[in-house]
């Protein structure tokens, strides 16, 4: 038997013996994601059972560096895991923000002690992580950011303003990008992590379309920065956001998956009703929900083939834009869809039968998804100028 | 297995890709349309396949071929999709040669080495009315003594005017729609009381309607079991729907190759129209489609070659955003190249209406999707 057949079968018996039951039912609302954190809360005990004992073998970062609390495991074997986990509908452990975006920029740009101090903490779900990248003045136009970092010797002094930082009041860090340079736009630009306790910071919340309010707006008034905390060199911070920021990509274009969820088809029926046949009874809604899957699961093979194209390190570096414009796209269609088939159901907005409108609420939140991390002309423009190779204006 | 090419299935394209684009470009398409030509394809160039092994590339080693898979016979017709080959490869050296391992040896002796040899084609015969509907198998074969009489039509059989063999899918008993009762049929092409129509269709491919006025066979013609024969006809038509789809990958991959690399030259308004963002937006969108399809495409010939029981379903995808992408591809192409397009001098147009024939090609996008919803029961 080879390494690998051990490897699935140890990896099988593992998680039938540690994956509590109530960890292999399908993720039904947002609260059922662990997120983590210093202030984290659990809707269920098993959440956190399983949780800690997929740190304790560092497989909530399967393919990170076992020093840093990873799982060292190969990629041959992280496609095993990710496959046996899928096969018995574990669900994540951990869908840290952090986890997917800042864990691999530190792995590539962090110092060893940045990397000491703050990747096992991420792997353990103990810390909770968010952006600071946008601002009032820097949309699509990123590079544009305003926020100040000043050089006080042994500190930095911050000073400024950053929008949609998704979850800023419940994070315990924030990662930034800050201008250390005036006059150079894109190599003025420093990355820096900041501690959320740091005095003159604070956090206002921004209701949205959906009634939740998922981000913030963070202020920094006089912030001081210790100089460790500047990840990369000094003005080089657009390099780390920029590879950040294809993570963050390749981590958005992952709900146009929609795993663990109940198949549209399935929903439709239980709202629209069916024929005699068992066919789902609107024949235009049917053919376009047929249409949708098509499409959805063309595009698992696509990210399939991105994963591992990845680990073997011969993505082309615009891939990330080409899935995350299609995987976002193709998710505010699910979510229009769903919406269609679910009547004057889906419409509820209180209701303890809705949960509250959680559907209703979920779809408006999709519309963000081809707006946020690069919106999708953003997208279109990468893919246009570095794969197509198109001429600039 | 990784998504993507191995090393030897790198290296396979790297031979294809420069003989077709060398012995069969878009000019040799159109040298033959232009010569009224009645065949449908150039005997020599089979040959040549022939030669460097691809008509082998699904029959085992132990029958003389390469014993490879979809992904590589997908390769293969990737370039010819690239190139608009006229071709019976995908007709005989994946439909035929997967229908033959269902054969008896007989079967597989009379057949595969001349099919090595680029000697003869053999076609499938399945369509009975102008959308596919292979559940539908209305064709009789009675029994006569010890043997069968056809009694039917078949169309859209692509070479089957020209083929040296036909495997036909008849009904032996059952209704119409029922699966049990279908029966595969090997016939010769030359036999009495076959007539064979060739068509000229929209991309100047040629395709029979055939007309089966009681033709005779005997007993040992039958592929597999008499009656049950939509098992085989069914894997068959996957590995045929596979390969079209990677053949619509070629054909959309070239279209929007075509395409940016003319808004790469072609200046209005004093500057290179690939720096106006509206065509950049159309173009990458499209890359994308393409790319999608590129994907799903390999994963069900993957599928396909470990025997895995999703291959079938990954096929329906594949064909249908196959389809979907590519269209989009040689639309957008003809849209984006303005009015040059239109002419027939370009070779742009020849694109689109290949697309449009290979989308037909057992089964279309629709079709496809209905059969993924009621797979999965809605």
């Amino acid at each position: 038997m080879s390494d690998l057949e051990t490897f699935r079968r140890e990896t099988q018996a593992w998680l039938e013996a540690n994956c509590p039951p109530e960890m292999r039912q399908p993720i039904r609302s947002e609260d059922d994601a662990v997120w983590g954190g210093r202030r984290a809360v659990y809707k269920d005990p098993a959440q956190k059972v399983w949780l800690d004992r997929m740190a304790e073998k560092g497989w909530t970062a399967p393919d990170w560096p076992k020093p840093y609390g990873g799982g060292g495991l190969s990629p041959e074997e992280a496609k095993i895991l990710r496959s046996e986990m899928s096969r018995l509908g574990c669900r994540t452990p951990l869908s840290s923000f952090g986890l997917y975006t800042l864990g691999p920029a530190l792995l590539k740009y962090g110092s060893e002690e940045q990397k000491l101090e703050h990747l096992p903490k991420l792997v353990r779900g103990e810390v909770l992580w968010c952006q600071g990248y946008s601002e009032p003045g820097a949309g699509s136009d990123l590079a544009s950011l305003a926020t100040r970092a000043e050089d006080k010797g042994d500190h930095f002094l911050v000073n400024g303003q950053k929008i949609w930082t998704s979850d800023a009041e419940k994070a315990d860090w924030i990662f930034c990008l800050v201008r250390t340079d005036t006059l150079s736009k894109h190599n003025g630009i420093s990355f820096l992590l900041i501690d959320m306790e740091t005095p003159g910071v604070s956090v206002k919340l921004i209701r949205l379309i959906s009634g939740y309010s998922p981000f913030c707006e963070t202020f920094l008034d006089n912030v001081k920065v210790p100089k460790k905390n500047l990840v990369g060199e000094l003005n080089k911070g657009w390099d780390v956001a920029k590879y950040l920021l294809s993570h963050e990509r390749e981590s958005l274009s992952g709900t146009g998956l929609g795993i663990g969820q109940l198949s549209l088809g399935e929903m439709a029926k239980r709202t629209v009703g069916t024929e005699a046949d068992g066919r789902l009874d609107d024949p235009v809604l049917r053919a376009r929900v047929a249409l949708f899957e098509v499409r959805a699961q063309a595009f698992m093979a696509m990210s399939e083939r991105f994963t591992d194209e990845l680990k073997h390190e011969r993505a082309h570096p615009a891939q990330p834009s080409v899935i995350k414009y299609f995987g976002t796209e193709l998710n505010k269609q699910r979510y229009e869809l769903m919406m269609d088939a679910g009547g004057s159901d889906a419409l509820e907005w209180e209701s303890e039968r809705s949960l509250g409108g959680a559907h209703a609420r979920a779809w408006l939140r999709t519309k963000a998804n081809s707006i946020e991390g690069g919106t999708s002309e953003v997208q279109l423009n990468i893919i246009a100028k570095r794969i197509l190779q198109l001429p600039g204006a | 297995m990784p998504l993507f090419h191995t090393e030897d299935q790198a290296m396979l394209a790297d031979t294809v890709r420069p003989f077709l684009a060398e012995q069969a470009p878009v000019s040799h398409m159109r040298a033959l349309r232009d010569a009224d030509d009645r065949t449908g394809f150039s005997p020599e160039l089979w040959k040549r396949f022939a030669e460097l092994g691809l008509n082998g590339v699904l029959i085992d080693e132990a029958d003389g071929g390469l014993g490879l898979g979809h992904v590589e016979a997908g390769i293969v017709l990737e370039e010819i999709g690239r190139n608009l080959t006229p071709s019976p490869f995908l007709a005989t050296a994946v439909g035929a040669v997967t229908m033959l391992k269902a054969g008896s040896t007989a079967q597989r002796d009379a057949w595969l080495p001349p099919i090595l040899a680029g000697e003869a084609v053999g076609v499938l015969a399945v369509d009975e009315t102008a959308r596919h509907r292979p559940e539908r198998i209305a064709l009789q074969a009675h029994r006569v003594g010890n043997g069968f009489r056809l009694i039917g039509e078949k169309r859209f059989v692509t070479y089957g005017h020209v083929a040296d063999f036909l495997i036909v899918a008849a009904r032996t008993a059952g209704s119409c729609d029922e699966e049990l009762g279908v029966t595969l049929f090997l016939v010769e092409r030359n036999v009495a009381n076959l007539t064979a129509e060739a068509d000229r269709l929209t991309d100047a491919s040629l395709a029979a309607r055939l007309k089966f006025d009681g033709v005779e066979v005997l007993q040992e013609s039958i592929i597999g079991e008499i009656d049950c024969g939509f098992r085989s006809l069914t894997k068959t038509l996957s590995s045929l729907r596979a390969g079209a789809s990677a053949e619509m990958v070629g054909v959309g991959s070239a279209a929007l190759e075509m395409t940016v690399g003319y808004l790469r030259q072609r200046k209005q308004f004093g500057r290179l129209i690939g720096s106006f963002q509206a065509l950049q937006h159309r173009a990458a969108h499209l890359y994308a489609e393409m790319e999608v399809a590129r994907a799903c495409v390999l994963k069900a010939e993957q599928l396909l070659d470990c025997g895995d029981a999703g291959a079938e379903q990954a096929v329906m995808v594949a064909k249908a955003m196959s389809g979907m992408a590519s269209a989009l591809a040689v639309q957008e192409g003809i849209q984006m190249h303005g009015g040059i397009g239109m002419t027939d001098e370009y070779d742009i147009g020849f694109y689109m209406k290949r697309q449009r024939v290979l989308a037909e090609l057992f089964g279309d996008a629709d079709y496809h999707a209905n059969r993924l919803a009621t797979l999965a029961g809605y």
